[in-house]
C-alpha cells in the first residue's frame, strides 16, 4: 500500500467546491461534508451560490461554489480561504481563486478551459494560470469531461446527462485526496436514483473513477488525513440553520403541548423553513402557505387567537410587509415567532447572500409604541435552541417574539449533538381557565405584566380583543388618553422584564482586559475563531457575544466596563453599535464593519482588531 | 362544529358595549340578523370566532358576546382563516366591507374563496368608505361623485359575486339591510353550508351614500326590482308575482306569465347547485334597469374544505409514520454515533 506511506494528516482544511450553478457543486460539497461528519469530523460549511437558478453559462456571475471547513479539533467557521479548490470551469476558477491559499492545491477540468470559456469567464488571455498569478499553486488539470465521457460510453446516457455526473468524478478525486470512504455517497445514489437504474450505475461508475483517477496521477500525493475530532459522546446529525430554526418550533410545540401553526410565503433565504414543517405532518404540524407575506403572518396571528403556537417565517422584504400585523400582535399581546432570516438589502438586495442589517427592522420597524422581543441565534445548529427559546418567550410573556437568523446560519452546517427533549427547559404557556372568577382580557400576572390566553372554545371565556386601544385590565375600547399611556408603559415594560429571564452576558477569554469583541448573531464563529488566535499571540482580547437583543442582558453594561475598549463587528453599517449607545451610553464603542453580502473572514477581523488594540 | 340543545336567543349574543354605528346605518339591522341567525344555529356560544378587518363594520366584533377580534385593514379573510386552519371545530364568522375585502384585501378575498375555508363572509357592501368619511370604493358605481372623485369616478366597479364565482367560490348568496328576516334566514344557510359561504349585504351608509340601494330597495318598487332565488323554484317576482325570468340562447330574459303564451313552466327554474357557475354569474350581474336584482343564494355547491383536507392529510401521515415524537425525528435519518 504504497498510499498510506504518503498520507499526511493535517489539523484542518478547508475545501471549496466551485462551478457553474448547473454543474451540482451544493451537491457535491453537501456529500462530502456529510461523508466527513459521519466518520467524526468537525466541520463548518459556507454555501455561495447565485440569486439567479441558471444565471448565464460560464460566467464569474453564474459561479456557484460550496465550501467546508474540516477540523479534527472544534470547527468554528466554514474558513477564509480554501487549501483546496475544485474549479470546474474558467469561470469557477476566476471567481474562486482569490479566495484560495497561497501554495493551495487547485483541481481544474482541462476539458472546460476553451477558448470560448475563457473568454465567457472574462480571461484576455489563453492562459489563466499567468493571467492570475496562480504559477505558485498545485494546479491540477485533470480531463475531468473527457474521463467521465469515457467513463459512461457504454451507459446509453445522452450526452448532457452524462456532462451532468462530472461534479461526481471530481467529488471521487477530493475522496481519495482526503482519505474518505465512499460507501455514504453509493448509499445516497442508491436512495436518490432509485427510480432510474442506470443513473444510480452512471453516478457510482464516475464516482469510482474519480477516485481511481487521483490514486493513478502522482500529482496528488500526498493525500491527507484528518482524524475525528475529539468530541463530546452521543449521537450526532449534520444540520443547517433553517431546519434547526424549524424544528425548535416544533419541539417547543412539544414542550408546550399545544399544536403548531406556520403562516409564510416563499423567500429565498427562509424557504427551507416553510418546506421543513410542511414535511412535518407526523408531527402535526399545520403549515399555510398563503398568497403572501402578509397573510403569512395574519393566518398565524388567527391560529394564535385560536390557541396555537404559531409562527411565521421570512426574510427582510418579508418582514417590511408584515410591520403592520406585528404591530397587531403587540397590542393584542398575543404569542408569535417571526423567524427572520437576513439577506442582502434594501429591497430585493442581494438575495442569496447573508447580512445583519434587519436589526432596526426588527427593534423599530413598525408604527407606535411597538417594542417586542428580539432573538438571535449565533451558529446553524443553535437555530434550534433560540427557535425553541423564542417560542418559549412568546408563549410565557404573550408576545411577539423575532428570532434574527441570517442566509450565513440558514444554509451553512455542522454536526449537531442531538438533544434530549427531556433536557429541553419546560414552556408553560399563561393559560386562562374556567376558574376564573370572570375573565379580563388584560388582567396581568404582577411579576411578568403578561396576561392571559384564553382560547376560543371554552364557554365562560368568550372576549374581543383588537387593534383599537383597549382598557387596561377590561380589555374594551378605550380613547382616554391616560389609559393610551398607561398601556404604553406597560407594553414596553413587559417586554423590558424580559431580562429578568434570560442568562446573563458571558465573556469568553478573560473577563477584563483591553480589548472586548462584542458581536450577535451570526458573526460568532469567525468572532471567537480570531479572539482564540489572538489570544493564542498572548493578545488581551476577549469576546462577548450577544443572543438576547431585546432586552439586553442585565450585566451588559458591568461586562463592557471591564475592558478598555469595545469593538463592535457587524455584517452592516453599524446598527448593533448604534443599539448599544442608546442603551448603554457612556462607553466608546469602535466598529468593524463589512457588507459585501459575505461573511467576515478571521483574517481581516484580526488585522482590524490588532490596529484597535495597537492605538 | 358541535350541535347542542341549546336555547339560546339573539340576545345571548349581544356584548355589554355600546353600539356606536350612525342611528339608521344598515350595519344595526345586520347585526340583528346574524345574532339572530347564530341564536338559531344550536351552535354553542363559546365556538363561535367573529373576525373583522377595518371599516365601519368591522366593529361588529365588539357587539358580539363571541369569541371576537377586530384586526386591520384588509385582513380578516388571513385572520379568519387562520382561526378556522388551526381549530376547525369553531365557526369562523368574517365581518368586513367593500374596500376592506375588495380594495386593500382583494388579494386574501380571492385566495380565501379559491381554498374554500369553512367559514361565513359577510360583506357590508355600501359603495363606500365610511370611516374615512366617504372616498369611493371598488364597488362605487362610475361617475359617482365622492370625496376623492369630486368628477365623478373613471374606475369599472367590482361586483363582488363575479369574483366570487370567478376566483372557483363554492356559495355566494345576496341579501339587503332593508329585510332582517331574509337577511337572517340568509345568515342561517351560509353558516350551515361547508365551505366559505360570501353573504354580500346590500347595506346603506346614511352620512356618505344615501340611499345608494334605493332604487332597488324602496318599498314603491322593490317587488319590481328583487328576485328572490330559491333553489328549485322557478324565478318569479313583481308585485303581482306575474314576472319572470327565462334563458332565450346565452341571453336571460324578463317576462311576463301569461303574455304572449308564457306559462310559469317556461320559466328558469335556480339550480344554486350546479357545478357550472354559467346561469348563477348571469344572474350575479343582472340588474336594473332592464332586470331585477338578485337575491338569496346564488350558488351553493358544496365540496372539500381546506381545513377538512388538512386535518386529512395529516391523519393520513400520522397513520403510517414512525416518527411520532420530536425525540423520533432528532433520531430519524443520518446519523452517527460519537
Amino acid at each position: 500500500m504504497a498510499k498510506e506511506a504518503k498520507i499526511i494528516e493535517l489539523d484542518k482544511v478547508v475545501i471549496r467546491f466551485s462551478g457553474d450553478s448547473g454543474d451540482g457543486m451544493q451537491l457535491t460539497g453537501t456529500l462530502f461534508s456529510d461523508t466527513s461528519a459521519l466518520i467524526g469530523n468537525d466541520l463548518a460549511t459556507f454555501p455561495d451560490y447565485p440569486a439567479e437558478i441558471r444565471a448565464p453559462q460560464g460566467t464569474v456571475g453564474g459561479v456557484s461554489g460550496f465550501q467546508v471547513h474540516l477540523g479534527h479539533s472544534k470547527v468554528n467557521t466554514p474558513g477564509d480561504y480554501a487549501d483546496v479548490l475544485v474549479a470546474m470551469n474558467p469561470a469557477a476558477l476566476k471567481a474562486s481563486s482569490k479566495w484560495t491559499k497561497r501554495g493551495g492545491t487547485i483541481i481544474v477540468d482541462i476539458d472546460s478551459f476553451t477558448e470560448k470559456n475563457l473568454l465567457k469567464a472574462g480571461y484576455k488571455t489563453q492562459d489563466p494560470i499567468t493571467e492570475d498569478k496562480l504559477g505558485d499553486f498545485n494546479i491540477i488539470e485533470a480531463p475531468i469531461s473527457l474521463l467521465t465521457k469515457e467513463c459512461l460510453k457504454e451507459f446509453g446516457l445522452d450526452a448532457k446527462s452524462v456532462l451532468r455526473s462530472k461534479n461526481m468524478f471530481a467529488l471521487g478525486m477530493v475522496y481519495w485526496l482526503f482519505n474518505r470512504p465512499m460507501d455514504h455517497t453509493l448509499a445516497f445514489f442508491e436512495k436518490k436514483f432509485k427510480k432510474i437504474q442506470v443513473v444510480v450505475d452512471a453516478n457510482k461508475a464516475v464516482l469510482k473513477a474519480g477516485y481511481n483517477y487521483a490514486e493513478t496521477i502522482e500529482a496528488l500525493t500526498p493525500s491527507y488525513l484528518i482524524k475525528p475530532a475529539e468530541i463530546a459522546k452521543g449521537t450526532y446529525r449534520s444540520i443547517n440553520g433553517n431546519t434547526a430554526a424549524a424544528w425548535g418550533l416544533i419541539a417547543a410545540a412539544e414542550k408546550a403541548n399545544l399544536p403548531l401553526f406556520l403562516g409564510s410565503y416563499p423567500i429565498t433565504p427562509a424557504t427551507e423553513i416553510l418546506q421543513e414543517l410542511a414535511a412535518r405532518k407526523d408531527l402535526g404540524v399545520k403549515v399555510f402557505q398563503a398568497e403572501d407575506e402578509i397573510a403569512g403572518i395574519c393566518t398565524s396571528i388567527g391560529a394564535s387567537f385560536a390557541g396555537s403556537l404559531a409562527a411565521t417565517s421570512t426574510s427582510g422584504p418579508g418582514l417590511a410587509l408584515k410591520s403592520e400585523a406585528i404591530g397587531l400582535a403587540v397590542i393584542t399581546e398575543l404569542p408569535l415567532v417571526v423567524i427572520n432570516v437576513q439577506r442582502g438589502g434594501p429591497s430585493t438586495g442581494l438575495p442569496t447572500k447573508t447580512e445583519q442589517s434587519d436589526l432596526m427592522q426588527a427593534l423599530y420597524g413598525r408604527n407606535g409604541e411597538s417594542p417586542v422581543c428580539v432573538i438571535a441565534s449565533s451558529t446553524p445548529s443553535n437555530c434550534f435552541y433560540y427557535s425553541f427559546m423564542a417560542a418559549k418567550f412568546a408563549l410565557e410573556h404573550m408576545t411577539p417574539v423575532i428570532l434574527l437568523t441570517d442566509g450565513f446560519l440558514a444554509n451553512g452546517s455542522e454536526p449537531w449533538k442531538v438533544p434530549s427533549m427531556a433536557d429541553m427547559p419546560e414552556i408553560k404557556p399563561r393559560l386562562a381557565n374556567i376558574n376564573n372568577k370572570e375573565y379580563q382580557p388584560y388582567l396581568r400576572d404582577d411579576e411578568t405584566l403578561v396576561r392571559e390566553w384564553a382560547k376560543p372554545g371554552i364557554a365562560g371565556l368568550e372576549h374581543r380583543i383588537g387593534g383599537l386601544e383597549k382598557m387596561n385590565i377590561t380589555g374594551t375600547v378605550s380613547y382616554v388618553p391616560e389609559n393610551h399611556e398607561v398601556m404604553s408603559n406597560i407594553r414596553e415594560e413587559k417586554i423590558k422584564r424580559i431580562e429578568n429571564y434570560i442568562p446573563l452576558l458571558e465573556t469568553e477569554g478573560d473577563e477584563s482586559g483591553e480589548v472586548l469583541v462584542v458581536g450577535w448573531g451570526g458573526t460568532y464563529g469567525h468572532l471567537i475563531s480570531t479572539v482564540e488566535l489572538m489570544r493564542a499571540e498572548g493578545k488581551s482580547v476577549s469576546l462577548a457575544h450577544f443572543n438576547y437583543i431585546n432586552p439586553l442582558p442585565k450585566n451588559t453594561a458591568e461586562v463592557f466596563s471591564k475592558f478598555k475598549k469595545i469593538v463592535v463587528c457587524e455584517i452592516n453599517l453599524g446598527q448593533f453599535a448604534s443599539y448599544l449607545r442608546m442603551k448603554h451610553q457612556s462607553f466608546h464603542y469602535h466598529q468593524i464593519n463589512k457588507v459585501q453580502g459575505l461573511p467576515f473572514t478571521v483574517q481581516e477581523l484580526k488585522e482590524k482588531i490588532e490596529k484597535i488594540l495597537e492605538a | 362544529m358541535e350541535v347542542q340543545e341549546l336555547q339560546l336567543t339573539a340576545k345571548d349574543f349581544k356584548s355589554d358595549q355600546e353600539v356606536r354605528w350612525c342611528p339608521g346605518c344598515g350595519d344595526h339591522a345586520v347585526l340583528n340578523a346574524v345574532q339572530k341567525a347564530m341564536a338559531e344555529l344550536g351552535i354553542a356560544r363559546e365556538q363561535f370566532a367573529v373576525i373583522s378587518g377595518i371599516g365601519c363594520s368591522s366593529r361588529f366584533p365588539y357587539y358580539m358576546n363571541t369569541y371576537a377580534f377586530h384586526s386591520i385593514h384588509g385582513r380578516a379573510g388571513a385572520i379568519a382563516s387562520g382561526v378556522k386552519t388551526a381549530n376547525p371545530s369553531l365557526c369562523v364568522w368574517q365581518i368586513t366591507g367593500d374596500g376592506d375585502a375588495l380594495a386593500i384585501g382583494g388579494n386574501h378575498f380571492i385566495h380565501e374563496i379559491r381554498r374554500n375555508i369553512d367559514l361565513n363572509l359577510i360583506l357590508f357592501n355600501n359603495e363606500i368608505y365610511g370611516l374615512t368619511k366617504g372616498q369611493y370604493s371598488p364597488t362605487t358605481k362610475e361617475g359617482k361623485i365622492t370625496k376623492s372623485s369630486p368628477f365623478g369616478t373613471v374606475e369599472s366597479p367590482f361586483k363582488p359575486g363575479q369574483l366570487v364565482i370567478g376566483s372557483s367560490g363554492k356559495f355566494f348568496a345576496r341579501t339587503l339591510d332593508t329585510n332582517i328576516k331574509h337577511t337572517t334566514q340568509i345568515m342561517i344557510e351560509a353558516a350551515t353550508f361547508r365551505g366559505t359561504s360570501v353573504v354580500e349585504v346590500l347595506q346603506n351608509c346614511v352620512i356618505y351614500a344615501d340611499k345608494i340601494h334605493a332604487e332597488i330597495t324602496d318599498k314603491q318598487f322593490k317587488n319590481e326590482r328583487q328576485l328572490f332565488l330559491e333553489h328549485g323554484k322557478p324565478m318569479i317576482f313583481g308585485d303581482n308575482n306575474d314576472k319572470g325570468i327565462i334563458l332565450r340562447g346565452m341571453h336571460l330574459e324578463v317576462v311576463e306569465i301569461g303574455k304572449d303564451g308564457v306559462t310559469e313552466a317556461d320559466l328558469l327554474v335556480h339550480d344554486a347547485k350546479s357545478e357550472n357557475p354559467f346561469i348563477q354569474m348571469m344572474l350575479v350581474n343582472m340588474g336594473l334597469p332592464n332586470f331585477p336584482v338578485a337575491f338569496g343564494v346564488i350558488r351553493a355547491v358544496e365540496s372539500a374544505t381546506y381545513d377538512q383536507k388538512v386535518e386529512r392529510q395529516i391523519r393520513d401521515v400520522q397513520a403510517t409514520t414512525k416518527i411520532k415524537c420530536m425525540d423520533d425525528l432528532l433520531r430519524s435519518g443520518s446519523t452517527w454515533e460519537v
